[in-house]
């Protein structure tokens, strides 16, 4: 065989070998880090999570006021930023669609998109939690919905750019004015295109721990008083996870498996929608 | 007629024909009962949209008032000294910043070939029938919290890399001449390089999915015209697809770059929170994120505070400025294939 | 005599049919613009009321877009523009401070491919018709039916009135946005090549309504078939490059064209 063909053919297969054992490693990773995530939160899921709050170091507990306020403020911040991201999306792909406005917003939220949750925390402690004087669940929610909102705002833009124009022409055929078309013609034909970026974004601000570590703090008692520190599943995971505690450490992993389920069942579930609306 | 591009609201209309009251055609009913909710309606799509603009103000305008002080107090030695003495008042970042840069930098060694050679996996080598649910799988990453990588990283992960592969890091590159001291000291398992790592596994699935996506897009037909001249389909990559798609591929890699550069969870439990500088990879260290994370609740004087609110300032303007180049790059690639975003 | 005058030829038959029916929508020297594109030259054209007038002319003739300035549906379009006059009972509708809401109320469209909304077939028909006028429950019922029956789509819907409008068949569909044109009782119903996208059965049946709502509506539909316009309209404008080459009795352009380009087109030349 000619040299040359032998050299090029071996830089193939070299080069293709490469690339499945690239994908090998990504998948290895993945299967590791759920693997350990299942096996040590099974260990430590019992009825008691449910029932019981987080407990003192050193003592057994469980994480329902965490969950408790964990759910809450990602349903307070769906009801603050669902609105202002459809809203905005709506601008975008309807009457601004081809202004400088839309570009501009369109540019930044994609920015916003992948922002250092870190800091939009941040800028929610300095917006909310100073002013009042103490850390709250509706400072987590706001700051949430500040993450929210751009993902809700690509979603409905591109869902709503799906709409044919034939949709526009027809319902403004009848006379109709902008915000009936939009909201009984356009919202229903990009329903599901919607649904799927408040899904996503849910998926998003379940498991982010850094925007509430200032916001909402965390507590260790329970509270249903959104003016208070309200307890999180992700700053309890992080807390008792950097703790000495092994109680913490498997309430941790508790939460973490519940979490990583819940996120991890979200995304595909979207994948599915997304999926059933292509076909 | 279907050379229609763009749409505006039925009443801003071309330069001869508008709206507004007039004489309307005969025996037409009272148009105003549609006007109020129409105003409203123009007013809260236009200003949700004023508002994702006034968010990205307002985040940096509050994070330089919160950090004035910080600047104003330690000037350029803010980023430019490593003395971080919280008892004496002393706050210079560097160490956080060099943190950082330096497990940003790992991540992206690491990241860049890897989510290259997953796009290639999936968009010319695996069976077609499994290239989705790999696709999902590889997605999935991302949706993983960060926290689960930050405790999967401190229990699991942190523990390998110092009982298997520091002590060979130590023994084969620590005592190379020049390389050396980054790859000398202790195999403790929590430092930049088990940060690095983890991060760039954290933005494998970013730079993956766009990688694959630009790839997809590469024309048939000039792929088909070097099959035509018998080329491989690494020569193909190499020779026409990389440099068909690379202003989208850079895109994409600083896309991850921003991820890396921001995330805060999972580098602040593997890094340490170490205010030393220390030239090996294998030590503690800190991050911009990690010590906002680890400190901002503890901060008791007013510095303290500023100091670490200028560190997110500078965060967000280096994302900012990142992340930017990364919509630009993307943006080229869309334009060239006549795609509008 | 056939001409090959190209200003456009309007019959003598037409003006005395013209002076009995009084004219509904009057187009005068229209100018229409995509962006650089000019798609209608100084176009002049009468339309009686209550009759049905077809137009039919190639693809890219201007057809389409004659219709699509009727109802001014092109101002979606921030760079598509008119000059010129189009009177609509004597009110030129390209003026400025027209309200377009209203205007569109009057002139309803019917297009190419259906266009039913995400939502019920009881929806489609009942909501831009409740937003206009204050209905009782049984008031809006009435109506919503009354539009079907004037579609010929009652007896095939009236038991899933609450079934989404997409699990209709396409001919269906386009009955349905039928009604939905005719429910809010407009003056004038424009129809842009409404049977394009159907079957010959669904064809058919489109066009035995439109025979059925002769005299009752203004009745403009664009059309890229000759049978078509030769089976339902009254009158017949024929399009080329932009101009009004003729309009006449619907008879007569089909039988004796005054144009050579009409004669052209219609026995197949071209097109």
């Amino acid at each position: 065989m000619n040299w040359t063909l032998f050299r090029r053919r071996l830089a193939d297969r070299i080069a293709l070998v490469c690339a499945a054992l690239a994908t090998a490693f990504g998948l290895f990773f993945l299967a590791w880090i759920l693997w350990t995530t299942f096996a040590n939160g099974a260990a430590a899921i019992s009825p008691r999570l449910f029932t019981e709050m987080t407990p003192p170091p050193g003592a057994d507990g469980g994480l329902l006021n965490a969950f408790y306020g964990s759910a809450v403020m990602i349903v307070l911040a769906i009801a603050i930023g669902t609105p202002i991201g459809l809203a905005a999306g709506t601008y975008l792909a309807e009457q601004g669609r081809h202004t400088r406005l839309a570009s501009a917003v369109r540019f930044v939220n994609d920015i916003l998109l992948s922002a250092p949750s870190i800091v939009l925390g941040l800028f929610i402690y300095e917006l909310v939690v100073v002013p009042s004087g103490h850390f709250s669940g509706y400072a987590g929610s706001l700051a949430l919905a500040l993450i929210l909102v751009p993902v809700v705002v690509r979603t409905s833009d591109e869902a709503l750019r799906l709409v044919p124009d034939r949709m526009r022409e027809a319902a403004f055929a009848l006379g109709l004015p902008r915000w009936k078309v939009s909201l009984q013609v356009l919202y229903k034909a990009a329903r599901s295109g919607v649904i799927t970026g408040v899904l996503l974004g849910v998926a998003r601000i379940s498991g982010e721990t850094a925007p509430l570590l200032f916001t909402a703090l965390n507590n260790q008692f329970w509270s249903a008083d959104m003016n208070a520190p309200l307890a999180n599943v992700p700053v309890v995971i992080f807390q008792y996870a950097m703790s000495p505690y092994d109680q913490w450490h498997a309430l941790a992993w508790a939460g973490a498996l519940i979490l990583t389920v819940f996120v991890l069942v979200l995304s595909l579930l979207v994948r599915l929608v997304a999926r059933g609306r292509h076909s | 007629m279907s050379e229609m591009t763009s749409l505006a609201a039925p009443h801003d209309a071309a330069p001869v024909p508008t709206q507004e009251a007039g004489p309307a055609p005969a025996a037409s009913p009272p148009a105003s009962r549609a006007a109020l909710p129409e105003r409203l309606y123009g007013l809260a799509t236009a200003g949700a949209a004023w508002l994702v603009l006034l968010i990205l103000i307002a985040v940096t305008l509050s994070m330089a008032l919160g950090g004035k002080l910080a600047f104003q107090t330690f000037g350029l030695g803010f980023v430019t000294s490593a003395n971080w003495d919280v008892v004496n008042g002393q706050f210079g970042a560097f160490v956080p910043i060099y943190g950082t840069l330096v497990t940003s930098a790992i991540a992206l060694v690491i990241a860049v070939p890897v989510s290259i050679g997953i796009a290639l996996f999936l968009t010319d080598i695996a069976p077609v029938w499994s290239r989705q649910p790999i696709a999902v799988a590889i997605e999935l990453l991302a949706a993983v919290p960060s926290i689960i990588y930050g405790m999967w990283g401190l229990f699991l992960f942190a523990p390998f890399m110092a009982s298997h592969v520091e002590p060979w890091v130590n023994d084969t590159l620590g005592s190379l001449p020049l390389v050396g001291p980054l790859f000398a000291g202790p195999p403790i398992g929590i430092g930049m390089l088990t940060a690095g790592i983890v991060l760039g596994i954290m933005i494998v699935p970013f730079i993956a999915s766009v990688a694959r996506d630009v790839l997809n897009a590469v024309p048939a037909a000039l792929r088909e015209s070097a099959v035509a001249l018998g080329a491989t389909r690494w020569e193909i990559l190499r020779h026409v697809s990389l440099p068909y798609t690379r202003s989208a591929i850079v895109g994409a890699i600083f896309l991850g770059l921003g991820r890396a550069l921001g995330e805060t969870m999972a580098v602040t439990f593997v890094l340490g929170n170490a205010h030393d500088l220390s030239a090996s990879l294998l030590m503690p260290s800190n991050s911009i994120a990690a010590a906002i994370a680890n400190e901002f609740t503890e901060a008791d004087t007013e510095l303290y505070r500023s100091s670490l609110i200028a560190l997110a300032f500078l965060l967000f303007i280096v994302t900012f400025i990142v992340l930017s180049l990364a919509k630009l790059m993307l943006a080229r690639m869309d334009r060239s294939l006549g795609r509008t975003h | 005599m056939i001409t090959t005058d190209t200003r456009p030829h309007f019959g003598t038959d037409a003006a005395q049919g013209l002076a009995a029916a009084p004219i509904k929508i009057d187009v005068r020297h229209l100018d229409f613009h995509y962006g650089q594109t000019q798609a209608l030259h100084g176009v002049n054209l009468a339309i009686p009321a209550l009759a049905v007038t077809a137009i039919i002319g190639p693809s890219g003739c201007g057809k389409s877009t004659l219709l699509r300035t009727l109802n001014r549906i092109y101002a979606l379009y921030p760079e598509q523009r008119a000059e010129g006059e189009i009177l609509v009972d004597g009110h030129n509708i390209l003026a400025r401070g027209t309200d377009l809401a209203d205007l569109r109320r009057r002139v309803g469209m019917v297009f190419q491919k259906p266009t039913p909304f995400a939502s019920t077939i009881r929806a489609n028909i009942g909501f831009a018709l409740s937003f206009y006028e204050k209905l009782s429950k049984s008031e809006l019922a009435d109506r919503i039916e009354d539009a079907l029956r004037q579609a010929a789509l009652w007896d095939e819907v009236k038991d899933k009135l609450d079934q989404s409008a997409l699990s209709l068949s396409g001919g269906q569909q386009q009955r349905l946005c039928i009604a939905r044109t005719i429910a809010v009782r407009p003056e004038i119903v424009l129809f842009d090549e409404p049977t394009s996208a159907l079957d010959p059965i669904s064809t058919a049946r489109i066009e035995e309504l439109l025979q059925e709502l002769r005299g009752r509506y203004t009745i403009v539909i664009v059309t890229h078939n000759m049978q078509q316009a030769a089976r339902v309209s009254d009158k017949t404008a024929f399009f080329h490059l932009g101009e009004l080459v003729e309009f006449d009795e619907t008879s007569r352009i089909f039988t004796s064209p005054a144009v050579s380009r009409t004669q052209d087109y219609i026995t197949g030349r071209y097109g």
